[in-house]
């Protein structure tokens, strides 16, 4: 469910950061300080509580799977949906930072998949169900409809979010047949883990889940012009990113090439001198341009046997050229070792010295 | 031991690292967090087929590894915990791009393999980024910094209170599991009821923490404001690192520098 | 110097549900004193203490704390006198590190950062937990987070030292420490205990409580010998005073 660094573009990252951490602040802003006096120890240690019970896994009966809690409703339900959306986001950003789950370029995404549904789109529907006066039935409902949907929409988005960072092969429709079923099957198991503490809650300390009324949302009315700035926000990033990825980097290329060309140029020998400049030449069949940088274009149609086009600009980079490659890129990696062994054995030297 | 007990021990383990002394260690959180977020853009920057000119990033993590002080055996561990996800991420890759793109020799490659390469040292540099960050910052310093650098205020606070209540509400829950285990030896996991009685007694006792927090902290004179912990000094080595690292950045990744360095080295042994 | 004085007058309490916590509850504690509260669970110890510092309000009756009453209006003054050390250091422990931890309430009470840290530094002085100062506190062993906690509240120079449980969960050579440590302290105590021989050692004077009620308040050597007296409040003679279970002896009354 989590997305991954490994799978991401910039400009998907850059815009679902700004995207979550826009809906962090504004959460943020609607807490109050007369709230946050009483809610600050409470977000601590409930925050601490789901990433407990996280880890305790549960045996669903009649199935013989097992699953886990979600956490972001059972969040909303007792602190509301801005302190949840706030604990939410630090629970992922620990798990991606100690035990990379996700990433940190990717951690944008997870709030939104995993936060932005539970906290402030479908907790209202779970109060619908919940309704004045609770029953067992309504609990169980509530938490499965609320979750199913939001790990239906988080799926979606992951789905949405790895096609266009293009780096997975995955085709659309393929992926989502692959992701929808699966978490439909995961958001009934964690509904019915959601519903089992909140029962139990409801049975022991029904004055808790009335808690969060005070920080009541008015839902079609603040909603709308929140998701739309966010919209607007998202897209902007994401453009101004793709901007810079698809057209500075040949410009800021070229800079680099002439300003290294030039430095070289004048300062080294003439032998290098010449290997460089043959080396500039050869650099325009690097794999860079060689192969296609857009994958919007050519990356469906991947499984078609070769569309003839393709084929033919296939062999513009020579064998030889990607035999170089690997054996440079062997080289660097030898490097890297040697590097860090090298830096290793000054640093404890230095250390023996002075002590 | 239990995750519960595994998971907490990790997390002590690295955020212990960064209570040593290194070069690395004495740089401002600010200066190594935003170069970690430069390291990470760059590395997902590549186009998806590339694979050797990500290479010369593997250096800067080397530099990193050992300046750091970080037990290499420590960042395995890490990487082999988190990768079954990317291996299966990427798994994908080779079975549908069957198009064969270049020959190493007799080998042909397909673009699929390609990326899968691709996205597996995709992973290997972003993970051990994370890694070397939190190592050699720590997490209350990496918290701190982000809110130096903006993020909202009360965001960083329940960064810092979850971090704080982590470590017990992990402990209780351990305990709690334990005591289930031992009476239930044929059952791994508890069943639904007995877990949600489980959970939901470890939700009331947590929540009751909260409420005796919320005293101790009244008793303190709290009123709803809490001051972050400060005192950055930004200093002539973080310009340095940041100004380098970020050129080291610019150059690995426009610069060619593995198949540069595989030429000219076949030119000379020709 | 009357700031070091408590007063607690016809006090009552009742919990939201309306159960009765504390009944009648009237004492007073002079300067410099050390005050021993002991009864068994639920006698209504803690939430007594909690109304020494506000933590909750009198539902009848008056608790002064010098000249100054306890009031909603009043809590922030009344904090800075009464520094308060809760039963469980996790709860009082929730910064980063402890120095932070420290500096907690003296930041709260809006002080320049010079006063903050000399504040920070005697009180981990006052407690010899300097060395303490950078750890996070789930790196702090019992004894030592109990000695933080009491530093947290000594940072804002209390008059007055209210103190739950402090033995509670520690190894002994750390109570005897945690002992010399408090005997030392200059200020008003109040402190709530079952370690009877702790406050045998440290309060001249004892209240016991019983179901919400004062059922005894004099000198800790009569209260705590009176066997009777300590039988129907649900607890037994100190162990100090009770015969030498190998020799069978009796110890000498201290």
């Amino acid at each position: 469910m989590h997305m991954a660094d490994a799978l991401i573009s910039p400009q998907v990252g850059g815009a679902m950061w700004a995207t979550s951490l826009g809906l962090a602040a504004y959460s943020a802003h609607r807490l109050k300080p007369e709230m946050t006096e009483r809610k600050i120890p409470l977000m601590g240690v409930l925050g601490a509580f789901v990433f407990a019970a996280q880890m305790i896994n549960v045996t669903i009966p009649a199935t013989g799977s097992s699953g886990h809690l979600g956490g972001g409703m059972i969040l909303t339900i007792l602190l509301g949906p801005y302190a949840a959306f706030l604990v939410m986001f630090s629970i992922l950003a620990v798990q991606a930072l100690f035990f990379a789950d996700g990433g940190l370029l990717a951690l944008g995404c997870n709030v939104f998949n995993l936060g932005f549904w539970p906290c402030f789109v479908f907790y209202p529907l779970f109060k619908k169900i919940i309704g004045k006066s609770p029953t067992h039935g309504r609990i169980m409902t509530g938490s499965i409809a609320s979750g199913v949907l939001s790990l239906q929409l988080g799926a979606f988005c992951v789905v949405l979010q790895t096609l266009l960072s293009g780096i997975s092969e995955l085709p659309f429709g393929a992926f989502l047949l692959l992701m929808q079923p699966i978490h439909l099957g995961i958001g009934i198991i964690e509904g019915i883990v959601t519903a089992a503490v909140v029962s139990f809650v409801w049975q022991a300390r029904p004055e808790l889940l009335e808690l969060s009324a005070d920080s009541k949302l008015e839902p079609a009315m603040s909603l709308k012009p929140i998701l739309v700035t966010f919209a607007i926000v998202a897209l902007l990033v994401g453009t101004l990113l793709s901007w810079f990825a698809s057209t500075h980097p040949d410009g800021l290329e070229w800079a680099l090439f002439r300003v290294t060309g030039k430095e070289e140029l004048e300062a080294s020998p003439d032998g290098l001198h010449a290997a460089m400049a043959k080396l500039q030449e050869k650099t325009s069949f690097m794999p860079d341009y060689g192969f296609p940088e857009t994958p919007a274009t050519q990356e469906p149609e991947a499984e078609q046997p070769a569309t003839e086009a393709e084929a033919e600009a296939w062999p513009a980079i020579s064998a030889g050229t990607s035999v170089a490659g690997v054996v440079g890129g062997g080289i660097v990696l030898a490097l890297a070792v040697l590097i860090g062994t090298l830096l290793r054995l000054v640093q404890r030297r230095q250390n023996v010295a002075v002590s | 031991m239990t995750r519960l007990d595994t998971a907490i021990s990790d997390v002590d383990a690295l955020d212990r690292l960064a209570t040593r002394g290194s070069p690395i260690h004495r740089l401002d959180p600010r200066a190594k967090l935003v170069v970690t977020a430069l390291f990470l853009l760059t590395v997902v920057s590549y186009p998806k087929y590339n694979v050797v000119e990500m290479t010369p990033l593997f250096l800067y993590l080397a530099a990193l590894l050992a300046l750091g002080r970080i037990p290499a055996l420590m960042l395995a561990r890490y990487l082999l915990l988190a990768c079954p996800f990317a291996l299966l991420a990427g798994l994908f890759n080779p079975l549908i791009d069957r198009q064969v793109v270049t020959y190493l020799g007799p080998l042909a490659v397909t673009g699929g393999w390609l990326s899968f390469v691709s996205i597996l040292i995709r992973f290997t540099l972003t993970v051990s980024a994370v890694l070397l960050l939190l190592a050699s910052t720590g997490y209350v310093a990496v918290c701190a910094a982000l809110g130096k650098l903006g993020a909202p205020r009360l965001l960083i606070i329940q960064f810092l209170m979850l971090y704080r209540f982590i470590f017990i509400l992990t402990d209780e829950a351990a305990r709690m599991v334990r005591a289930h285990s031992l009476r239930n030896p044929d059952e791994p996991n508890p069943p639904l009821r007995a877990w949600g009685s489980l959970a939901g007694h470890l939700l009331l006792r947590a929540y009751d923490r909260g409420q005796r927090v919320h005293t101790a902290m009244l008793a303190r004179g709290f009123d709803g404001t809490l001051r972050l912990p400060q005192g950055f000094h930004w200093s002539m080595a973080d310009t340095l690192f940041v100004a380098g690292s970020s050129g080291f950045l610019l150059l690995a990744r426009y610069g060619h520098l593995a198949t540069r360095i595989g030429q000219w080295t076949m030119e000379l042994a020709a | 110097m009357s700031h070091h004085i408590i007063e607690v007058k016809e006090l009552e309490y009742s919990y939201a549900d309306g159960t009765a916590a504390l009944r009648n509850v009237s004492f007073r504690i002079e300067h410099g004193e050390s005050v021993g509260v002991i009864g068994e669970n639920g006698a209504g110890k803690s939430t007594l203490l909690l109304h020494l510092n506000g933590c909750l309000l009198a539902t009848k009756g008056t608790v002064r704390v010098g000249d100054i009453p306890v009031l909603r209006d009043t809590l922030k003054q009344i904090r800075r006198s009464v520094g308060t050390i809760f039963q469980d250091p996790n709860d009082q422990l929730f910064m980063p590190t402890v120095e932070e931890d420290v500096a907690f309430g003296p930041l709260n009470m809006h002080l320049p950062p010079e006063d903050v840290e000399s504040r920070v530094h005697k009180a981990l002085e006052a407690v010899n937990a300097l060395h303490l100062r950078n750890r996070p506190p789930h790196r702090l062993s019992g004894g030592e987070k109990r000695t933080a906690a009491i530093a947290t509240a000594l940072s804002m120079s209390p008059d007055i030292l209210v103190l739950d449980e402090p033995s509670a969960g520690l190894d002994p050579q750390a109570r005897r420490r945690l002992i010399n440590l408090l005997d030392g302290f200059k200020h008003t105590k109040i402190i709530a205990s079952h370690d009877l021989d702790m406050i045998l050692a440290l309060c001249p004077r004892t209240i016991i409580m019983h179901q919400g009620t004062i059922v005894a308040d004099g000198a800790t050597a009569d209260v705590l010998s009176d066997r009777n007296l300590l039988a129907k409040s649900g607890l037994e003679l100190p162990l100090g005073a009770q015969g030498c279970p190998i020799c069978n002896a009796k110890h000498p009354e201290k």
